[in-house]
């Protein structure tokens, strides 16, 4: 065999993918977005107290969000994942038995939320102080006037790079093979190394490569979406005061503070 | 408005380390009377009005309210009983005009959300809004805007108003219809400090005009007093510059 055809084999194998297909949709894209989503919801929770308490006027708050900060983001993610996933199992095995799944999102959350933190403080802070000062003299707490005022604001600013980082944890969540994982926990790319290293063929790696891309590529768009949104606003539609309807479809789905 | 109270300070102190920003500054108003406050930029007049709602605590000095000190009451509760209106109107851009005026109705007064709309929506139709109350604020003419800051404030029903040169941002010609909203609430009998650069406005609709240079109040008495028998040197410099 010519090495062209040789190379094409290796990673265009449509049989190998075709094998390879039925447990990464059933199996492994679950299990991916299991992590994944898991992990933006608690990375995001944890981030907006991060940057709550880092721009608190308390140092007793500032500097452990600092510190954590400097050590999540400065750590190899491989490493915190070893570190709390192996760290942490023999209590985890206390509480939920070996299940590597709530360590594993623990540790991708802890990651994504120094990240996801340093995000919604950069835009909490771009937020004017006049908003502030209109939301106090109207006899709003601090608290009550950073939560429903300032804050929505701020994340809205910041939403794609808090999109992009949901990328990387799509991306990262991969890491969690390192905890060991029986068959039905593998996610996208366990079940695309299992099969490229049984088969000495790395077509179903690829194919888990293609997953990522399905996944990340449409985010990356949303992101643009949303910049393009934020910076133009709304495309001119019917005039607004005739519009009985006040929800703002650009910012549908974003964090709310104002309607509850 | 009968809930206006009369509003006092006394000898107003305030720095900002070695910028003494206020230097013993003395204001009476009558409950529902309007005072005008002019002077040069940088004279600490908008700071004296922070102070007077504690936005900024004064170093020294006391503020009352129908004669009593509110400097030892909780600061969040004395802000809602004193509206403010500010030069770059501080709405909140992620709500829709509604949402502006009902928030604190809502998350302050507590009033269901149907009683806090329709409490907004008229006093969005006392300042001629009524029919932008699903706009967002950024739709809005810098005007609009400030009326609809001015009906944000009214809806908490204060006893005090204070407006922090609420038309110097606007546009020539929006100028007058924030000044008749302004000069209807000071005849309606709302008590009213009014920081300005607006001459007409205080000669017409002001009880008192206080002069502020430097912070402190070098002259104050009614507006013929101030604006023909000045007796201040520096106030007559500052009158011949801006008249």
């Amino acid at each position: 065999m010519d090495p062209l055809s040789t190379l094409w084999e290796t990673f265009f194998d449509v049989d190998a993918m075709r094998e390879a297909l039925p447990e990464m949709l059933t199996v492994g894209l679950p299990n991916t977005l299991i992590l994944a989503v898991s992990a933006a919801l608690l990375g995001s929770v944890l981030g907006l107290l991060l940057a709550v308490a880092g721009i608190s006027r308390s140092r007793w708050l500032r500097w452990p969000a600092r510190v954590y900060t400097d050590v999540f983001r400065g750590l190899p993610a491989a490493a915190t994942i070893l570190l709390i996933g192996v760290g942490l199992a023999p209590l985890g095995m206390q509480v939920w038995g070996p299940d590597p799944y709530p360590l594993g999102i623990l540790a991708l959350s802890l990651i994504a939320a120094a990240y996801i933190g340093e995000i919604f403080r950069s835009g909490i802070q771009s937020v004017e102080a006049a908003q502030l000062e209109g939301a106090r003299a109207l006899g709003f707490s601090w608290s009550d006037a950073m939560r429903l005022v300032i804050i929505p604001q701020g994340v809205r600013r910041v939403l794609p790079a808090w999109v992009n980082q949901l990328i990387a944890l799509i991306k990262d969540s991969s890491l969690v093979y390192f905890l060991g994982l029986v068959a039905s926990q593998r996610e996208l790319f366990r079940i695309g190394q299992d099969y490229a290293a049984t088969t000495g063929n790395e077509s179903a790696l690829l194919l888990a490569g293609l997953f990522y891309l399905a996944l990340t590529v449409p985010l990356t768009h949303v992101v643009n979406w949303i910049d393009g949104r934020l910076r133009h606003g709304r495309p001119a539609t019917a005039p607004a005061d005739e519009d009985e309807d006040d929800t703002d479809p650009a910012l549908a789905g974003a964090p709310e503070g104002d309607r509850r | 408005m009968t809930t206006s109270v009369s509003l006092e300070a006394r000898d107003v102190h305030l720095a900002f380390g070695p910028n003494r920003v206020l230097r013993g500054v003395d204001l009476t108003v009558r409950r529902g009377a309007t005072a005008c406050v002019i002077g040069p930029s940088g004279s600490g007049k908008s700071t004296l009005l922070r102070t007077l709602n504690r936005l900024i605590e004064p170093d020294r000095g006391d503020v009352l309210l129908d004669g009593r000190s509110v400097l030892g009451d909780d600061p969040d509760a004395l802000r809602q009983r004193i509206g403010m209106v500010f030069q770059q109107f501080n709405l909140f851009p992620h709500m829709t005009v509604l949402r502006n005026v009902t928030l604190a109705l809502r998350r302050l007064r507590k009033l269901g959300e149907d009683e806090a709309d329709a409490l907004a929506r008229a006093q969005l139709e006392l300042v001629g809004l009524a029919g932008k109350a699903n706009s967002r604020p950024a739709q809005l003419s810098g005007g609009q805007q400030q009326r609809v800051a001015i009906a944000r404030a009214l809806a908490l029903k204060p006893e005090v108003m204070l407006f922090d040169e609420a038309t110097s941002a606007l546009d020539p010609e929006l100028v007058k219809g924030v000044l008749a909203v302004m000069a209807d609430l000071s005849a309606a009998g709302m008590t009213m400090v009014v920081v300005t650069h607006e001459m007409g406005f205080a000669r017409r609709v002001a009880d008192t005009v206080a002069f502020m240079d430097r912070g402190v109040v070098l002259e104050a008495g009614p507006p013929e007093a101030i604006f023909e028998r000045a007796e201040h040197p520096r106030l007559r410099r500052f009158l011949a510059q801006v008249l």
